[in-house]
């Protein structure tokens, strides 16, 4: 390891140990902050890394090529097809219209129609990451306009793909390949052979992804070792992005794809867990590289240049979402917030730009202006917000009043996790799933998940103790977390973990015993379902029946037993930590037996219904 | 001033408009109290010692539930029974209730007219509610006439509300504590006493 790769390593992760936090804070999102690191650690910026900025991309672009794995894997085709008219709509009519309208503006300054249109698809595009924060933050994930932003924002991902297999056929001038060198074999095809290699390549991918990853990947589960479930996702991104390499396509789309077809998998959440931190570094890494390759001297030499492209494109890009917006249906509020977040331009034009820079559509000079436009451009979205919540929406807004409805919205989207799918968690799910309520259920036997994604259960395959996996699962928007792990110890870990991380879910959660429900107690748990008593009390009641009991008396009886041994839980849990502490379980188990019975003698409720026993009667 | 428990059975609360018109209002008014016996109870297992100190703790006791088949919904039957025992509510020695104010909030789908000799029900409404008053009276309550809303379903929102609106008044009355229990008996609704008043 030489000391050379260490210092730039150092600079690397202190650039974004500092850089990032303080972006958050101001509210500029994490790949402001990358991007400014990078900056300030550029030529352009302290100096600490020169032109070995373009080398790190390189290796840092693989970043990119996850996040395509990773917007494919959460494209849900439900979601997709559930939204599709939104998507299709609202996202065309946004990319079309933005595209149209940057292409007459760099034809006007003079731009060949070849490299006007590949601006344009790239200035298109806007910033995913952002608007998820940005509705996140502010709380507002389930109105219209965030529902609009994101059909926009998938349309714009899955649209990225289609945008670079296209954009070669815009070359005009003979390019010798760009960067690497070696001559790749679809580089020897002529415009229409490449789309259709393409298309061939990408059947490939989907075939492969059904027939081979999973049965893989339900192999590689068995083993039940996290890291090599690890191990096997980054072998399937990187065996992706190698072969298309090979045949000479994007890497990007074949991981991309290869996403999309393991979405529906039951896999889905722990690959995404998984694969989430290499595609966070190197993402972070790439944004760094970015930030430094920017050419500044280029921007500081015009910046009246700048500032009107950057007029320009938000202008363009604001006035186009908002009247996707209006034919879309949505409020003028909402249509001002979607607006304003699909106003800067995205992540995904610092991808397309070096590409067409390769493809020599475009100068190195214009590159780096628009790139600078762009990263301004994202710059400036919280301050588009701040001026768009405080000076506009107050004054031309209507404030829309709080939702109405009282009692309505029981079901709510997901708002239920089921950890643990046995036969308690089955039982929980069954029941609710009878009354309408879908659960999102994590389960870490992928045998049984298979089974039960056959009978048509939303169940994810997936270790419910890992807060990456719950995060994954929607434990933030979720209400309600049952934890029906079948040991109790795992279980216990979990409902400590879920009150660390999501300390808004109500967690229910199931006791084995007596004796596990009173650790529970100790642990402030409040909702505890030992899975022993209703049962045994039903027997006890058949019991009274078979004796001769009336069937009603009986149950009765059985109901207030059921609500008198709850009571006395509560009660002896505080007690028993009077005991001394070395006693044995078992021994504990009878004292716990023992007292139970002194009290029951005590205390034992018979049927109260004295009104019933025929006194009153006239 | 005068506490008010309002011993509300609902099986199905959720769908009726009426009876959430009408007490949607009722948490902010201070020393009313709002028990919804289905809602605590759905078991049916009524905690009767708990019944009874909320009684004690009450002056003024409203029963109001819908009009089910001429009478109560079936836990409020269950409620009488199993509460109001021998000896501590009725009985030489059951006194525990006497002199409380009681009164019956009904929502009803009929209309006023239908519950007349001639009309489709055969009977006016307040004879319908003959046990419930001969309860209050065995419990040597204080029986007042009961509130009626009519034609549930013939009423729209603002309808509702304007019910709502006099049926939060009548409960403020009975907080203040200083009514003229002489004039409301004299009428056969308390509606019918409040449009005059």
């Amino acid at each position: 390891m030489s000391p050379d790769f260490l210092r730039d390593a150092l600079i690397y992760l202190a650039a974004a140990v500092l850089f990032v936090p303080v972006a958050k804070r101001l509210g500029m999102g994490s790949v402001l902050g990358y991007l400014i690191g990078g900056i300030l650690i550029g030529p352009f910026g302290l100096g600490f890394i020169g032109e070995e900025g373009k080398d790190i991309m390189q290796f840092a672009e693989f970043g990119v090529v996850m996040m395509l794995f990773l917007a494919g894997l959460e494209l849900e085709p439900a979601t997709f097809w559930r939204m599709r008219r939104l998507i299709l709509g609202a996202g065309f009519a946004q990319v079309g219209a933005t595209t149209l309208a940057c292409f007459a503006l760099f034809m006007l300054i003079g731009f060949s129609w070849q490299a006007s249109l590949a601006c344009g698809l790239a200035l298109s595009m806007s910033s995913t990451a952002i608007i998820m924060q940005t509705f996140r933050e502010k709380g507002l994930t389930k109105t219209q306009s965030a529902r609009s932003s994101l059909a926009v924002s998938l349309f714009q991902d899955v649209s990225v793909i289609p945008i670079l297999a296209l954009l070669p056929l815009l070359v005009v001038t003979a390019v010798s390949p760009p960067a690497g060198g070696a001559t790749r074999f679809i580089d020897t095809l002529p415009g229409w052979a490449q789309t259709l290699t393409l298309l061939a390549a990408a059947n490939a991918v989907v075939l492969g992804g059904r027939f081979v990853f999973v049965p893989f990947l339900r192999f590689i589960a068995r083993v039940h070792l996290r890291e090599l479930f690890t191990i096997s996702a980054l072998l399937i991104v990187i065996g992706t992005a190698y072969l298309m390499t090979l045949v000479g396509l994007s890497p990007a789309l074949g991981t991309f794809l290869a996403g999309v077809v393991l979405a529906t998998s039951q896999f889905r959440h722990e690959l995404e867990s998984d694969i989430e931190p290499f595609k966070g570094v190197l993402l972070g890494l790439f944004f760094l590289a970015v930030g430094a390759s920017i050419n500044f001297s280029q921007i500081f030499s015009n910046p009246g240049l700048i500032l009107g492209l950057l007029c320009g494109v938000i202008v363009i890009k604001g006035v186009v979402a908002l009247l996707t917006g209006k034919i879309a249906g949505l409020s003028f509020d909402q249509s001002m917030i979607f607006a304003v977040v699909l106003a800067q331009v995205g992540e995904f034009a610092f991808v397309l730009f070096p590409f067409i820079h390769q493809l020599r559509i475009l100068s190195a000079e214009w590159t780096d202006i628009l790139m600078g436009v762009t990263a301004i451009s994202m710059a400036f979205t919280p301050l588009m917000l701040l001026i768009n919540e405080r000076l506009i929406l107050p004054r031309f807004g209507t404030k829309e009043s709080v939702s109405k409805k009282a009692s309505d919205n029981i079901e709510g989207e997901h708002s239920v996790i089921i950890a643990g799918f046995g036969h308690f968690g089955s039982t929980v799910g069954r029941f609710l799933r009878a009354n309408g309520v879908a659960a999102t259920i994590l389960d870490n036997d992928s045998d049984r998940v298979e089974l039960l994604r056959k009978t048509g259960f939303n169940v994810f395959y997936g270790d419910a103790t890992r807060i990456d996996i719950l995060k994954s699962a929607g434990a933030q928007d979720a209400k309600i977390l049952i934890a029906a792990i079948d040991s109790p110890e795992i279980n216990r870990d979990l409902v400590d973990k879920v009150k660390q991380a999501f300390p808004h879910l109500t967690v229910m959660v199931r006791a084995k015993s007596r004796l596990d429900a009173y650790e529970l107690i100790d642990e402030g748990l409040e909702h505890i379902y030992r899975e022993s008593l209703d049962t045994s009390v039903r027997l006890g009641v058949d019991v009274l029946v078979g004796l001769g009991f009336r069937r009603h008396s009986a149950t009765r009886a059985g109901q207030a037993f059921i609500k008198y041994d709850e009571e006395a839980l509560g009660r002896l849990a505080g007690h028993r930590h009077d005991q001394e502490e070395y006693l044995f379980q078992t021994r504990r188990h009878i004292e716990i037996q023992e007292a139970l019975l002194a009290l029951d003698r005590e205390t034992i409720p018979r049927l109260q219904d004295h009104a019933w026993d025929g006194r009153s009667e006239e | 001033m005068n506490k008010v428990l309002i011993l509300f059975a609902h099986p199905r609360f959720e769908k009726s408009r009426a009876n959430r018109a009408l007490l949607a209002g009722v948490g902010a008014l201070p020393s009313v109290r709002l028990h919804d016996l289905y809602e605590e109870y759905p078991d049916f297992l009524i905690d009767v010692e708990r019944e009874k100190s909320l009684l004690t703790e009450h002056d003024v006791i409203v029963w109001h539930f819908p009009f089910y088949m001429y009478g109560a919904p079936a836990l409020f039957k269950q409620w009488l029974d199993s509460v109001l025992e021998y000896g501590w509510a009725h009985g030489s020695k059951g006194s525990a209730l006497k002199d409380k104010i009681v009164f019956v909030t009904l929502t009803a789908g009929g209309t006023r007219q239908a519950y007349a000799a001639g009309g489709h029900n055969r009977y006016p409404l307040r004879e319908f509610l003959v046990p419930f008053e001969q309860t209050a009276v065995l419990c040597k309550m204080t029986y007042l006439p009961p509130f009626v809303v009519h034609g549930t379903h013939l009423l729209d929102d603002s309808q509702l509300a304007g019910q709502a609106e006099i049926y939060l008044r009548l409960l403020s009355i009975l907080v203040r504590g200083v009514v003229d229990i002489e004039s409301m008996t004299r009428y056969a609704y308390l509606n019918d006493w409040l449009s005059t008043d």
